[in-house]
């Protein structure tokens, strides 16, 4: 008998994380997929899927989820002077934002004070700049903290921004213990991509520790850490390698966190995570719902957590700059768009949409105004909040999480075979191999392997269309500085000279820094001199420089 | 320029000047450059004007391309092109890649940035723009 020939089946479609997809799906694809994985918990149902707010968690963190109450809106903000950013925090809130994100300047990223040389030509540029807790309670001025969760973008000095936030709140007559908010304070992937890095990566780890330590103990609802893939996804990672390093990141602030005799739920239930929607709309879906199965097992099976919160794995998503593009910008609107629906679709906590002119600049007001409305009109006119995971039970979906969890607990594997993340940053090894990707991604978008409409297919006569670059004020900076001066010569030097004297006895020590910070911060000790006392403890940061 | 009859290869130095920390932009072009068959030296993150001219003066390079998306690019780039004019090496091709308004080009031109690559810019287009303007 001879075989019968061969049709020529349709073209291949291989997904960026490398799994190939097949033109239909059943029942038995789904069980398949999960046979390959390593036992999952009896109480989550023979699939593994379960229901929605119990464990693994793969149906989203909550039973009612949307239905009870929508995503956090969070749209990026920041600029020049504390009262721009203000006047722009003010509008947001007005126009029906339910969370702030504050973004700050270069110079505050990286620890510099206004007035320092190299801090020329960038201040309030980026964002908003922050030299005493005097400018970031300008920028809360009038706005409620217990109402409004605040988000800070920030990295290197986050135990400086998080002791400014304490004692704005201690002022205010907040009680710590029920302040909410969010610290991004993810260094290692500073190293891996963003660069606002100060500290080697020892003790930029401890100095995670310090904020992680001081939450548990002193404002317990407080989330220290924001791990984020999206920036790892950025600089060239897939969306596998995205979930992969994330984790690999979270673990090793856990480990340190354990290892200075925190308990695993003292602190596990404010980690959180930053991810990135752009790419294929299934494959996003099934690596969120991957990734929130598999860190609660992480969680549970290696942590032993016992508090189901400690299993959560808390998300902000909707940024996805790499997807967009600068040519035909308005399609951007479109994007951004299909990556709010992907968020919803993924049960994601936050939603930080990104703006079409993001490629560019900070948002406008426009811009930012377009994506919440896009957002809006999911939860009003779309019917995404109607019911919890609505892909669930799709055998296409269930398949690609069984599968992307495979493949995530294998690119795990890879990078701890070689050491780990942390050796991996250390010596570069991790940022060459993102770089060698980035690379290759942008020959693919060249040649027209990868598709992108209005880039590589599509195009049209006139798509270069020039967006407004948020205006640089060179004044403004000068102000900024003339008020740094203002408060140097209005305080008191001595006291301010002692506390940051005990910041850096508390570095030299290994004591927890924040309690001294949050008296330097309230002598009025500038943000620069701060880090400075860190700086003479810890050194600085050199970089593996390597481009392949 | 050629050493025993084999013609020696472009030399680059691709830098990140200011504060700003996006380097996948500047990662790629290197590697790109460095597939066309240039020598390229990377500088990292964060550095100063004057450091960028002391690399380009020791690397001997004929190319000193930058790398910004903040937004600050032309106070950069005059900065560097003082830098490399103070160290003598006011003859390398100054290029500079980033998020950089068309109604820039006339500025950076002044300030002697010959090639100007905006995000979206192809890998190829850089390649030919040195090879063209480096004897």
């Amino acid at each position: 008998m001879t075989a019968p020939p061969k049709e020529a089946g349709p073209r291949p479609v291989v997904l960026e994380s490398g799994v190939e997809v097949k033109a239909s799906y059943g029942s038995e694809e789904v069980a398949r997929a999960c046979a390959a994985l390593p036992p999952l918990p009896r109480d989550a149902g023979e699939d593994a899927i379960g229901r929605p707010g119990e464990y693994p968690f793969t149906r989203g963190i909550h039973p009612l989820m949307y239905r009870k109450q929508p995503w956090t809106m969070r749209q990026y903000a920041g600029f020049g002077t504390a009262a721009e950013t203000n006047a722009r925090f003010k509008y947001l809130i007005a126009q029906g934002q339910t969370g702030l994100n504050v973004a700050f300047d270069l110079p505050t990223q990286c620890g510099l004070d206004s007035d320092d040389p190299r801090a020329a030509a960038e201040v309030g540029r980026v964002g908003m700049a922050v030299d005493t807790v005097l400018d970031l309670e300008e920028a809360f001025a009038g706005i409620d903290l217990q109402k409004v969760t605040v988000s800070l973008t920030i990295n290197a000095v986050a135990p400086i921004l998080l002791a400014m936030v304490a004692s704005i709140a201690k002022r205010r007559g907040i009680d710590p213990k029920r302040l909410r908010g969010t610290l991004q304070n993810d260094i290692l992937k500073e190293f891996i991509g963003r660069g606002t890095w100060i500290f080697p990566v020892d003790p930029s780890i401890k100095l995670i520790g310090d904020t992680v330590e001081f939450c548990a103990r002193e404002m317990p609802l407080y989330s220290p850490v924001s791990v984020c893939g999206y920036h790892i996804r950025e600089s060239g990672a897939t969306p596998v390698q995205e979930m992969a390093c994330a984790f690999l990141i979270a673990r090793a602030y856990t480990d340190h966190a354990l290892s200075r005799g925190l308990g695993i739920d003292e602190f596990a239930s404010r980690l959180s995570f930053n991810f990135d929607i752009y790419g294929n709309l299934f494959e996003q879906v099934a690596k969120f719902r991957a990734g929130r199965r598999l860190w609660a097992r992480i969680m549970r099976e290696e942590y032993g957590a016992k508090d189901p919160r400690s299993c959560w794995m808390r998300m902000i998503a909707g940024g996805g700059g790499g997807g967009l593009t600068v040519e035909q910008p308005e399609l951007n609107i479109v994007r951004g768009a299909y990556y709010a629906l992907i968020s919803a679709l993924s049960g994601t906590q936050t939603m930080a949409l990104c703006s079409y002119d993001e490629a560019f600049t900070i948002p406008s007001e426009r811009a930012a105004r377009i994506s919440l409305r896009t957002m809006q009109i999911l939860v009003e006119e779309m019917g995404l909040c109607d019911t919890v995971d609505p892909l669930g039970g799709s055998w296409y979906v269930e398949t690609l999480t069984h599968q992307l969890e495979a493949e995530i607990r294998r690119a795990m594997e890879e990078i701890q075979k070689e050491g780990g993340i942390v050796a991996g940053v250390k010596d570069g090894r991790i940022q060459a191999r993102v770089a060698r990707q980035a690379y290759q991604r942008q020959r693919d978008l060249e040649s027209g392997k990868l598709r992108k409409v209005g880039v590589n297919c599509y195009r049209g006569q006139g798509d270069e269309a020039e967006i407004a670059f948020h205006p640089f004020d060179p004044a403004q900076a000068q102000a900024q500085a003339q008020r740094l001066a203002e408060v140097r010569r209005r305080r008191d030097s001595d006291a301010a000279r002692r506390a940051l004297e005990r910041v850096r006895e508390a570095a030299a020590g290994g004591a927890n820094t924040v309690p001294p910070l949050i008296e330097a911060v309230e002598a009025h000790a500038t943000l620069g001199e701060m880090v400075g006392a860190l700086r003479e403890v810890y050194g600085g940061y050199v970089e593996p420089v390597r481009f392949a | 320029m050629s050493e025993g009859g084999r013609p020696r290869s472009i030399r680059v130095l691709i830098a990140k000047p200011g504060l700003d920390g996006h380097d996948v932009g500047a990662k790629v072009v290197a590697h790109a450059l460095r597939e066309a068959g240039m020598e390229v030296i990377y500088t990292g993150l964060r550095r100063t004007p004057e450091e960028i001219a002391r690399a380009a003066v020791q690397e001997a390079v004929d190319v000193v391309g930058l790398s910004v998306l903040s937004g600050a690019h032309l106070p950069l780039c005059e900065a560097v092109s003082r830098a490399l004019a103070r160290e003598g090496v006011g003859d390398a091709l100054l290029l500079v890649g980033g998020v950089i308004p068309e109604r820039d080009r006339p500025g950076l031109a002044s300030l002697g940035f010959k090639g100007v690559f905006p995000f979206g810019s192809r890998l190829d287009e850089v390649v030919t723009f040195i090879r063209e303007h480096v004897r």
